[in-house]
């Protein structure tokens, strides 16, 4: 693992823990945040027939970079009629909640923050502190339209959260693990392993599987997509109506706190999908450096597979920002509570009496 | 004990991405209901009809332009069509299609950004952009013919300014040919997606009598169930000469008269606009389009009242004259004045998210209400 | 419950549907042009920028009185006898020096008005777009082709002419006073006041 490897590197179990602690931030998540902001522009561009950011660098590359320095320039307004302290506190504690779900997210065999039995629960419970620190925004900008955004934000991502335990309550009963790495160690070798396709179960149990595994994998996503703020269930944002919610006061590099904070947690809840249905970290068709016999390039492989999933579930999400409108407050709870409840608790029911078989 | 409540008063506008311009809306909300809405309007206000005083009679035609500005063309039409009934003009028939196929045009190209604003206020952003690429097009039709893009100044008392670009017709044919397919993609994205049907359908209903009662008129009127336009029902220019159809709401997607019904009457009369223009460029006469420009609009004593369909209802024009050179009066009624006084009835009871979906539902310039 | 799994299921199919067509777009070339770098080809009737061709303007002042915001501003001094103006492009004589040509574009609204009045086709409109400014003063567009002094020069010319006149007319006045012993006629000779109408 990561950490040994560091810990026999450095001789120093602080230095390796605090390297290890730090990696997924600057080797993935800033990198990941620069490069889907613009990846997000440029979807939208290329669907909407423009070209996008094309100034800054070959196609715009450098833009985002070009907006960080920007925003980073920028005043630290505070405006006068807020509650300072939480204020200030909100959007790190938006960044901290979804950063800390990197710790427990398996990039790759090798690479891993933490390798806790509990990963989904610890990843699960550690995203909540978003919402505190939404609401915690909402409440401390002092304004109409902040305010209601972060009611709305509150209420649909703990609605949201029981369609997304019940299904991953559903992928615990059947593999029996919490722990993320287990999970996709489970799915290895090739694609018909991975559990969308009914997992490492034969005969007539994976056929039976499969249906209640897709349902379950859109479940997941569309619940995910909700707590994650993005269209169409962008309601707590939503622009043209509340002009951006609860970071509506926020400016320069506390925005951009929020921003990264959406961007981290789309790439996050994209992982989820990918390491419970999709095989994480695991290649489709085996590695090329098993067949090689070059064992080290397989955590790049894996790495290589674990992004790509990753960034497809992101892309999909783009899409579907850029094509569909979005609901409204009450429809956002009534399809949550009339359709994703019902449905995940049908399927948790079938898979646990297919499971029994 | 019941917890003591208060109401939450939200000011929405001038400055807000979806109130079209700079409208406010004084909220009075109960969580998201709403309980009361307060439109204040004025922050557009440029003085048009005092302001067309102190003008001659052509000087007025830019200033119309600028009233409802997504429907310039039709707001001289109008104009331009009261001048010649208080003058008397015969006006060429040439003149007559061209203007008829202008004003269609200008339709389209009005519902497109009604549309497009409506995707973009419920949510959904890309067709808003494609609405706005086809409308483009329209405007560079525009372009090629009078030189400007969104206030001409083409359609003149008595004429026209120019006489239409050699490249028009193959243009507008191409045009027309392209656009039939667009609608289709458009009505795949956005019409009869389940999600803008729900955000949609049964929101802010207009029963007939109640938009009978208030004057509304125009597609809003249309969507109520009403068959109500001017282009039929007090014909005028050279609309009797063609055959389209008035499109209605039917309620197929909730009740007749809601937001739904108004915003497809637009995508159906976009298809009948059409129409139009495929006849009128079939039928086009030649002649000159200035041979009836009066040099000297000096009208007699009089005054007159013409009414002309525009994109968003009745527009009218009440013109005194008093035999001088500059209007004693000109009283526009505007279509969109009327529709936002029915506005705080259709929103009471919903939420704040439907007020977005009402007002852009009702469609509304506020260059023309504040005038 | 038909209605629930309808409602469902319409809802899943639609966004499909949606889903195409962006999917469909993404392919589509952009319609957009990156603007400062390639620009667009404009009409030939484009209407921008206004311009004056001061070699054939006679200074009627039509331009001025059909502009609806008055952002022409116009001023004439006639030239004196033995001054040759030269003529316009379609043959007309000139007689007035024009001082003053300003064109505000802050208040311009590219009405194109001004345009079709104009008897020697001097003022038209071009295709050009790009003017903006830091100032509004800087907005303010001088069309006059002679210099300041020349301006002046011309202003005096016609001072001393006049005045040359007035005490010509004064003169002639009071020899016919002294000669007929009487009040003298008030003689009115205002060349400049014609009235005109549009």
């Amino acid at each position: 693992m990561m950490y040994d490897w560091l810990y026999n590197l450095t001789g120093s179990e602080i230095l390796a823990m605090f390297i290890v602690s730090l990696l997924p931030l600057f080797v993935f998540i800033l990198p990941f945040a620069l490069f889907a902001v613009l990846m997000e522009r440029k979807v939208s561009a290329h669907m909407q027939d423009r070209l996008g950011p094309m100034r800054t660098g070959y196609h715009g590359i450098l833009q985002t970079i070009a907006d960080i320095i920007k925003l980073l320039q920028k005043e630290d307004l505070v405006p006068t009629a807020t509650d300072k302290i939480l204020f200030n506190l909100a959007p790190l504690l938006a960044f901290i909640g979804s950063y800390a779900a990197f710790a427990a997210i398996p990039f790759s065999g090798f690479f891993i923050g933490t390798k806790i039995d509990l990963g989904i629960i610890f990843i699960v419970g550690v995203t909540g502190l978003v919402v505190a620190g939404i609401l915690m925004a909402g409440w401390a900008s002092n304004n109409k339209y902040s305010l209601l955004g972060a009611m709305r934000a509150a209420a649909q991502i703990i609605s949201y959260e029981i369609p997304t335990l019940l299904i991953i309550l559903t992928i615990i009963m059947l593999t029996g693990t919490l722990s993320l790495y287990d999970l996709s160690e489970m799915q290895t070798a090739y694609f018909w392993n991975w559990l969308i396709l009914g997992g490492p179960a034969v005969g007539l149990q994976k056929i039976l599987l499969i249906p209640f595994m897709i349902m379950g994998c859109l479940i997941i996503y569309t619940s995910t997509l909700a707590e994650v703020n993005r269209t169409p269930f962008d309601i707590p944002e939503a622009e043209s109506e509340l002009v951006s919610g609860y970071h509506t006061e926020y400016s320069g590099m506390k925005f951009a706190m929020f921003f990264l904070a959406e961007y981290a947690n789309m790439f996050a809840v994209s992982a989820i999908v990918a390491i419970m249905f999709f095989g994480g970290y695991q290649s489709p068709f085996g590695y090329l450096g098993n067949t090689l016999g070059w064992t080290w390039l397989v955590p790049i492989e894996q790495f290589f597979w674990f992004t790509s999933k990753g960034l497809f579930f992101v892309f999909v999400q783009m899409w579907l920002r850029w094509t569909l409108p979005r609901f409204r407050v009450d429809q956002l709870m009534a399809f949550c509570w009339k359709y994703l409840i019902p449905f995940s608790f049908v399927i948790l029911l079938l898979v646990g009496l297919i499971a029994l078989m | 004990m019941a917890l003591k409540t208060e109401e939450m008063v939200l000011n929405m506008g001038p400055q807000h991405p979806s109130t079209h311009g700079v409208l406010r809306l004084e909220l009075q909300i109960d969580g998201e209901i709403i309980i009361d809405v307060i439109p204040h309007i004025g922050y557009l206000h440029r003085c048009f009809e005092k302001h067309c005083e102190a003008m001659t009679y052509p000087q007025v035609i830019p200033y119309t332009d600028r009233m409802d500005y997504l429907a310039s063309m039709y707001n001289e039409f109008g104009y331009a069509l009261a001048m010649e009934r208080l003058m008397k003009i015969e006006v060429p028939e040439r003149v007559e299609y061209i203007r008829v196929i202008m004003g269609e045009l200008q339709r389209i190209a009005s519902h497109l950004v009604a549309l497009g604003t409506y995707g973009a206020d419920i949510g959904a952003f890309t067709p808003f952009l494609f609405c706005f690429r086809d409308r483009e097009r329209i405007l560079h039709l525009f372009e090629i013919t009078c030189g400007a893009r969104l206030l001409y100044n083409y359609i003149w008392i008595g004429g026209l300014s120019h006489d239409l670009h050699p490249d028009f017709i193959r243009l507008t044919k191409e045009f027309i040919k392209d656009f039939r397919p667009n609608v289709k993609e458009l009505n795949e994205l956005l019409s009869y997606n389940r999600i803008f049907i729900e955000r949609t359908a049964n929101v802010g209903v207009l029963p007939i009598e109640t938009a009978i009662n208030y004057g509304v008129s125009g597609p809003n009127l249309r969507a109520s169930g009403m068959k109500w336009d001017l282009r039929k029902d007090d014909p005028y220019s050279v609309y009797h000469k063609f055959d389209y159809d008035i499109p209605i709401g039917k309620g197929e997607k909730g009740k007749t008269g809601d937001c739904w019904d108004r915003y497809y009457v637009r995508v159906l009369e976009m298809d009948e606009s059409l129409k139009i223009i495929e006849q009128a460029i079939e039928q086009i006469p030649d002649g000159d389009v200035t041979s009836a420009i009066p040099k000297r609009v000096k009208p007699p004593e009089g005054q007159i009242y013409t009414r002309v369909e525009n994109p968003r209802g009745e527009l009218g024009y009440f013109i005194i004259s008093d035999g001088s050179i500059n209007p004693a009066r000109v009283k526009v009624r505007a279509p969109s004045f009327v529709t936002m006084q029915v506005f705080p009835e259709l929103c009471k009871g919903f939420m704040v998210a439907d007020v977005v979906a009402i007002l852009g539902s009702v469609d509304i310039v506020l260059g023309e209400i504040d005038r | 419950m038909r209605d629930y799994i309808y409602n469902f299921w319409q809802g899943l199919y639609t966004i499909l549907i949606g889903m195409k067509v962006t999917f469909k777009h993404l392919f589509v070339p952009a319609v957009t042009i990156q603007y400062p770098s390639v620009k667009p080809q404009m009409p030939e009737r484009e209407r921008n920028r206004l311009y004056v061709n001061m070699d054939d303007c006679i200074g009627c002042d039509q331009c001025a009185r059909a502009c609806p915001v008055n952002c022409i501003e116009i001023e004439t001094v006639k030239s004196i006898p033995g001054e040759d103006l030269g003529t316009t492009s379609n043959g007309k004589k000139k007689a007035l020096w024009v001082t003053t040509f300003n064109i505000d574009f802050a208040k311009c609204c590219y009405c194109q008005l001004c345009v079709f009045p104009c008897p020697t086709e001097c003022i038209y409109m071009t295709d050009v777009y790009e003017f903006s400014e830091f100032k509004r003063e800087d907005l303010v567009f001088d069309f006059v082709t002679l210099l300041p002094a020349e301006r002046i020069q011309k202003k005096k010319n016609f001072e001393e002419m006049q005045a040359k006149k007035e005490a010509e007319k004064i003169a002639a006045a009071k020899k016919a006073a002294a000669q007929a012993n009487k009040p003298p006629e008030p003689k009115q000779d205002k060349p400049d006041n014609k009235e005109e109408n549009i």
